[in-house]
C-alpha cells in the first residue's frame, strides 16, 4: 500500500514536472513584474525575463527547481538601496541576468545574487555591475558559479565586498569567471572541497583569490593579475594549487601568493611574473613546489623559518632581483633539481646535474631583510664581490637552503 | 669655434689611430653580441653590460683619459705657442676625449641590441643604460682631464685615478652600506637616496635599475625610491646630478688650464 502511494506520488509529480511552464516578464509576457511570476511560480518551472530595467523589492526564489532566465540581458536594479536577488530554494538555475547597484552598506552584507541556505544551485553566465558583493553563497552546499562577469569601481576596501563569496559552502564549483574591482576577487570561508578553475580575477583591492579554513580544495588554471595584495591563502589543509598565473602584485605588502598555515599541499606548474614578492611561505608545512616558474620578481620565493618540511623541485628561477630569501639562518625548507639562471657551475658527468651545489640565498638578501634601506645598493659592483665571497665560504646565509642538484637546463 | 673643431679633428685623428679605442668598442660589442649568442635574453644582457658599465667605463675613462691628457702635453704646448684661444684649446682636447669614449661605448653596446631589436628588453631599459654609459664617460673624461692637468707627475696621476675609480665603484658603496647596517633603526631612506645622488656612478646605477628591477623596487624601501627616481621628475634630478659630476670638474680642469704655466 505503502509502496502504491509512493508511485502515485511519484507519478504526479512527474506529471507536474511534464507540465512545466514557462512564465514569461516583460514585452510581450503574461507578467509585469518578476515579483508575480516569481509568486505564481510552481516547482520545475521556467521564469524568463525579458530586456529592460526592474526595479523591485529583493527578488526572492523560494520555488524549488526553479530556472530563472534572463532574455536579452534585463537589467535587475537594485537602486542602491537592497540586494537583487536571493535564491532560498534548492536546485535553482539563475542565468543570463544583469543584477546591479546594490548600494553601499555597512549594516549588512547587500549581495547582486546571493544563495541561501540551498543545495545544487547553478548561477551561470550573468553580468554583476557595482554591487557591494558580487555572488554570496551562504550554507549553500554543491553549488556552481561559473561564466560570470563581475566588475565593481569600490575605491575603498571598507566600502567595498567580494566578488564571488564563499562561507560555509562546501563542493562548490566557481568556473571561468571574470572578476575585477571588488575587494577580494573571491573569497572562500569554511568551504571545502571546493573546485575552482580557469577564472581571472583582477584589480582587487584587496586579494585576487584569498582563502581561510577551506581544506581540501583544487585551484587550476586560474589567472590573478595586478592584484592590490595579490593571492593570501591561509589555515587550510590539503590545498592543490597548479598551472595557474600570479602577474603583477606590486607593492610592500602585496604577494603573487601568500601562503600562511597551510598544512600540505601541492604548489605545482604555476608561474609566478613580475611580483614583488613571489611565492611567500609563513608557517606552513609538507608542501611540495614543483615545477613553477618565477621570473623577473624582486623576491622569487621568501620562505619564513617557521616554515618547515617544505621541498622546491624542478622549479624555474629566472631574472628575479632575489631568487630565495628568508629571515633566519636556521630556515630548513630544502630544495633539489631546480634550474636557476644565476647558477654558472659545470657538469663534468653531462647528466643535466650541475656538479656543484648553488646556494640561491643571496648575502645581499639576508642584509635587506635586515636593513631594508639597504636595498639602494641592488646590482652595485660591491654587491657582487660580497655575493661571490659569501658563496664561496658561507658565513650569514642559511646552509640549509642549498641545491646540491641545481639543473643545467630549465625543466620542461 | 674654429680653433675647437682644429683641436677636436687633431684629437679624434689621433685617437682613431690609437688602437685602444677600438679595442674598447669592440670588447663591449664581442660582450653584448656573445652574451646575446649564448642565449642571453634582452634583460639578462643588459643587468652583465650594467656590470661593465659601473666597473669598466669609469676604469677605461680614468686611466686612458688620464694618460691621453699627458701624452697629448707636447701638441697643447706647440699650439699655445701660437696665437689661439685657451678657452677653445680646452675644449677641443676635451671633447678630443670624451667624445671618442662615449661614441666607442655607444656603438659598441647599442649596435647588439639594435641587431637583435632589443630581444625583450624594454626600450627605457636599453635608453637608461646608454644614457647611464654616455653620462658617466663624459663625467669621468673631465674627471680625468682634471687629475692629469693638477698632477704633473704621471705615475702620481694615473694612481690618483685608479684611486678615485676605487672609491666611487667600490668603497663609497661599502660605506653607505655600512651606513645602512650602523643606522639601521633610524628611517634612512631619504639620507640614503640623498647619498646616491652625491655618486656618479650610484647616479648611474639607480637610473637603470629604475627601468630594470621594478618588481623588487616595488616593495619595501623600493617604493619611495621608484617613486623617487621613477617619475620624470625623479630621472630629472638623477639626470642633474649627473650632469654636475660632468660640468664640474670640467670646469674645475678648465680653470686649471686657463692658469696654468706651462
Amino acid at each position: 500500500m505503502r509502496a502504491l502511494l509512493l508511485t502515485l506520488a511519484c507519478v504526479t509529480l512527474a506529471a507536474r514536472d511534464a507540465g512545466a511552464t514557462d512564465l514569461v516578464v516583460g514585452r510581450g509576457g503574461a507578467y509585469t513584474t518578476i515579483t508575480a511570476a516569481l509568486d505564481a511560480a510552481k516547482p520545475g518551472d521556467r521564469v524568463v525575463v525579458r530586456a529592460g530595467t526592474y526595479r523591485e523589492p529583493t527578488l526572492v526564489i523560494r520555488t524549488p527547481r526553479l530556472t530563472f532566465e534572463g532574455e536579452g540581458w534585463p537589467v535587475l536594479d537594485g537602486d542602491a538601496k537592497r540586494e537583487v536577488l536571493v535564491i532560498a530554494a534548492d536546485d535553482v538555475t539563475v542565468r543570463g541576468i544583469v543584477a546591479i547597484n546594490t548600494g553601499i552598506s555597512n549594516l549588512e552584507d547587500r549581495a547582486g545574487i546571493r544563495a541561501r541556505d540551498v543545495r545544487n544551485c547553478v548561477i551561470e553566465g550573468n553580468r554583476l555591475r557595482k554591487n557591494l558583493w558580487g555572488i554570496y553563497l551562504q550554507r549553500s552546499v554543491d553549488c556552481v558559479v561559473r561564466d560570470n562577469d563581475i566588475t565593481a569601481e569600490g575605491v575603498r576596501q571598507t566600502e567595498s565586498g567580494n566578488g564571488i563569496h564563499l562561507w560555509y559552502s562546501p563542493g562548490a564549483r566557481v568556473e571561468r569567471n571574470r572578476v575585477s574591482g571588488h575587494r577580494d576577487g573571491i573569497y572562500f570561508e569554511f568551504s571545502s572541497h571546493g573546485e575552482t578553475r580557469d577564472n581571472v580575477s583582477e584589480r582587487s583591492q584587496r586579494y585576487g583569490l584569498h582563502f581561510m579554513f577551506s581544506d581540501s580544495c583544487n585551484y587550476e588554471r586560474n589567472t590573478f593579475r595586478e592584484n592590490n595584495s595579490g593571492v593570501a591563502v591561509m589555515y587550510s589543509r590539503g590545498v592543490r594549487i597548479a598551472d595557474n598565473r600570479f602577474e603583477r602584485s606590486w607593492g610592500s605588502a602585496a604577494y603573487g601568493l601568500l601562503l600562511k598555515d597551510i598544512m600540505g599541499g601541492e604548489i605545482s606548474g604555476n608561474t609566478f611574473d613580475r611580483n614583488s614578492t613571489g611565492l611567500f611561505v609563513e608557517g606552513s608545512s609538507r608542501l611540495s613546489v614543483r615545477g613553477n616558474v618565477f621570473t623577473q620578481n624582486g623576491w622569487a620565493a621568501k620562505v619564513l623559518a617557521d616554515a618547515d618540511d617544505n621541498t622546491f623541485t624542478a622549479n624555474r628561477f629566472s631574472g628575479n632581483a632575489f631568487d630565495v630569501t628568508t629571515n633566519s639562518r636556521s630556515a630548513n625548507s630544502s630544495f633539489d633539481g631546480n634550474w636557476w639562471d644565476e647558477y654558472n657551475g659545470y657538469d663534468l658527468n653531462r647528466d643535466g646535474v650541475g656538479d656543484t651545489a648553488f646556494h640561491p640565498v643571496r648575502l645581499f638578501a639576508m642584509v635587506v631583510e635586515q636593513h631594508p634601506a639597504a636595498l639602494l645598493l641592488l646590482r652595485s659592483p660591491l654587491v657582487s664581490i660580497l655575493d661571490a665571497a659569501e658563496r664561496v665560504l658561507p658565513v650569514l646565509t642559511p646552509e640549509a637552503l642549498v641545491d646540491r642538484r641545481p639543473l643545467m637546463r630549465p625543466p620542461q | 669655434m674654429n680653433v675647437i673643431s682644429l683641436v677636436l679633428q687633431a684629437g679624434l685623428r689621433d685617437l682613431s689611430r690609437n688602437r685602444w679605442i677600438v679595442a674598447y668598442a669592440l670588447c663591449f660589442f664581442a660582450i653584448a653580441e656573445g652574451l646575446f649568442w649564448f642565449g642571453g635574453t634582452g634583460p639578462q644582457v643588459l643587468l652583465s653590460l650594467l656590470n661593465l658599465v659601473l666597473l669598466v667605463l669609469p676604469l677605461v675613462a680614468l686611466v686612458f683619459g688620464t694618460i691621453h691628457v699627458y701624452s697629448s702635453r707636447e701638441f697643447v704646448e706647440l699650439l699655445l705657442a701660437q696665437p689661439v684661444p685657451r678657452r677653445e684649446l680646452f675644449v677641443g682636447i676635451y671633447l678630443g676625449l670624451a667624445l671618442p669614449l662615449a661614441g666607442a661605448f655607444i656603438v659598441g653596446a647599442g649596435v647588439p641590441f639594435a641587431i637583435h631589436a632589443g630581444a625583450g628588453a624594454s626600450a627605457g631599459g636599453v635608453v637608461a643604460l646608454l644614457g647611464a654609459g654616455v653620462g658617466l664617460s663624459l663625467a669621468f673624461a673631465a674627471i680625468a682631464t682634471w687629475i692629469a692637468l693638477h698632477t704633473d707627475d704621471r705615475l702620481k696621476g694615473v694612481g690618483l685615478a685608479l684611486g678615485v675609480w676605487l672609491a666611487t665603484t667600490v668603497v663609497y658603496d661599502g660605506l653607505v652600506l655600512g651606513a645602512a647596517a650602523a643606522f639601521g633603526n633610524y628611517p634612512l631612506e631619504r639620507p640614503l637616496l640623498a647619498l646616491m645622488l652625491t655618486n656618479p656612478v650610484d647616479v648611474a646605477r639607480v637610473l637603470v635599475l629604475t627601468q630594470l628591477d621594478v618588481s623588487a623596487l616595488m616593495g619595501y624601501t623600493g617604493a619611495l625610491f621608484q617613486h623617487t627616481f621613477g617619475t620624470s621628475l625623479g630621472i630629472g634630478v638623477a639626470a642633474a646630478a649627473l650632469l654636475s659630476w660632468w660640468v664640474l670638474p670640467l670646469g674645475l680642469a678648465g680653470r686649471r688650464f686657463l692658469r696654468r704655466d706651462f
